[in-house]
């Protein structure tokens, strides 16, 4: 399944942000955050905690409201009326740390859930789209169960699988493998990488630097919210230029 | 102790007693099915952006916990109608045990709907759901099943203080039984009679309960 769209227009930005701040009370989060992302790309965000990558994706599709600055989503301007903030979540799908499976339905009903209320899909239509994306992110025998019967790794997979359903033009990855047991983080990763494979647009906020470095046509590296350094990988692991990249670099790579 | 057991007048008006459950397991389910829509609609409006509403629901709870269902249920039967407004027995006892339900069931349900992570809510809103969508499709059940147990121990009260409505002569068990008991003095059987039939009854709701938490809220949870 292709997620290439005949009718967008390519010369504009997937996703962009220019001039972007946020603040918690006096505390600021996000500092003048500018950034780009093209139909297609991959990005992967990393930084120590509390640098603002979180915050930064989560600004995104407005699970956080910003101060300043502007996002734009697909050519929509995300301002702060609630029809244009669900008309971009629509476009961009998420993927929490935490899965958020909701654990009264199965999987499948867990999928089927959103593209029937907002889509309008009729029941067959959104089990038949359930269905092939349980199939593509290898699940497809556990559709019937409950979030609480699968494993981490199958349930980040569903939470990938169940974003994928509202047929979105970019995805959004908070930390998805950050609470996963060490032996179904590459699950997942497979998974992403092969949604990369076809031409998502992918902003993913993580740690596995193998992924970035394998997947990612850009990384941004985050401290203090603000972007310190933005590179492709191969420049961003060997010549980073900023102090504290190296210093995150030496801490995170040190760990394998 | 001198008394002779003579159970004549009970089985004479078993028919009535029998009649009179039935009366009281009404009250019950109604002023049940009230305090679900008064709990849950209090619910919604306890976190509108609209402070009025959330204050009202807040003195609402703080008026009809901190005072008598007895006062309550007078208000509504003799007072009411000052204003207008007159009611018979049975549909006051039932408004007025929905109510005072209802003021609990807002409290209990407020703390589930509180006990479900926010990850939850920022899924729903992440798929496009709204609010409303999201709160209930995605919070209602979960919350409703945490408090399950709390929830149902107060409808086991709801429905023992349907003997309260006798005050008024609601159509219920405790009244049928004061009139068999004051026409035949035999209080011993008559109370011992009823004591068995509310525990009969307690049981049938407790049951009833178990059945709706069986269907609805079986899904595993780890």
């Amino acid at each position: 399944m292709s997620q290439v769209r005949t009718s967008d227009n390519s010369i504009e930005p997937m996703i962009s942000l220019s001039g972007v701040g946020k603040w918690y009370g006096a505390f600021q989060a996000l500092d003048s955050i500018n950034m780009s992302v093209a139909k297609g790309e991959k990005i992967v965000l990393c930084g120590p905690s509390g640098s603002g990558k979180s915050t930064l994706i989560r600004c995104i599709n407005h699970l956080e409201a910003y101060q300043k600055g502007d996002i734009h989503v697909g050519g929509i301007r995300l301002g702060h009326g609630s029809k244009v903030i669900d008309a971009v979540r629509r476009e961009v799908g998420m993927v929490f740390q935490q899965f958020n499976l909701f654990p009264h339905l199965t999987v499948l009903q867990n999928c089927m859930l959103a593209p029937m209320r907002t889509l309008g899909l009729n029941k067959p239509q959104a089990e038949g789209r359930a269905r092939t994306l349980l199939e593509r992110v290898k699940i497809s025998e556990q559709a019937e169960k409950y979030p609480a019967q699968l494993s981490g790794g199958q349930q980040q997979r569903v939470a990938i699988a169940r974003a994928l359903c509202m047929r979105p033009k970019a995805m959004l990855f908070d930390e998805p493998t950050s609470a996963l047991d060490p032996e179904m983080v590459k699950e997942v990763l497979d998974t992403m990488i092969a949604l990369a494979e076809e031409g998502m647009t992918m902003i993913c906020v993580t740690h596995e630097m193998g992924f970035a470095r394998q997947v990612a046509d850009r990384i941004v590296f985050m401290a203090s919210g603000v972007i310190v350094e933005e590179a492709p990988p191969a420049e961003f692991f060997s010549n980073p230029k900023h102090e504290r990249t190296r210093k995150f670099l030496g801490e995170v790579l040190g760990r394998h | 102790m001198n008394y002779t057991l003579d159970f004549t007048p009970v089985i004479d008006g078993l028919p009535n007693l029998l009649w009179a459950c039935l009366g009281t397991f009404t009250l019950a389910i109604s002023g049940m099915l009230l305090a679900i829509v008064i709990g849950i609609g209090g619910v919604i409006l306890r976190q509108s952006r609209v402070k009025l509403l959330r204050w009202l629901v807040i003195g609402f709870v703080e008026l009809i916990r901190n005072t008598p269902f007895l006062v309550q249920i007078f208000f509504i039967y003799f007072a009411l109608p000052l204003a207008g407004i007159r009611l018979d027995p049975t549909p006051t006892a039932i408004i007025a045990l929905g109510i005072n339900g209802g003021a609990y069931a807002i409290e209990i349900i407020r703390g589930g709907v509180q006990s479900i992570s926010k990850g939850q809510t920022e899924a729903g809103l992440a798929l496009g759901l709204h609010k409303a969508q999201v709160f209930r499709l995605i919070i209602l059940k979960p919350a409703l099943r945490t408090i399950y147990p709390s929830l149902t121990s107060q409808f086991i009260l709801l429905t023992l203080t349907t003997s309260i409505a006798s005050a008024i002569s609601a159509y219920e068990l405790t009244s049928v039984s004061q009139r068999i008991e004051s026409d035949s003095f035999r209080s011993f059987e008559v109370y011992f009679t009823v004591t068995v039939f509310y525990l009969v009854i307690s049981w049938v709701m407790m049951r009833i309960f178990a059945f709706f938490s069986a269907r609805y809220f079986s899904y595993p949870l780890r």
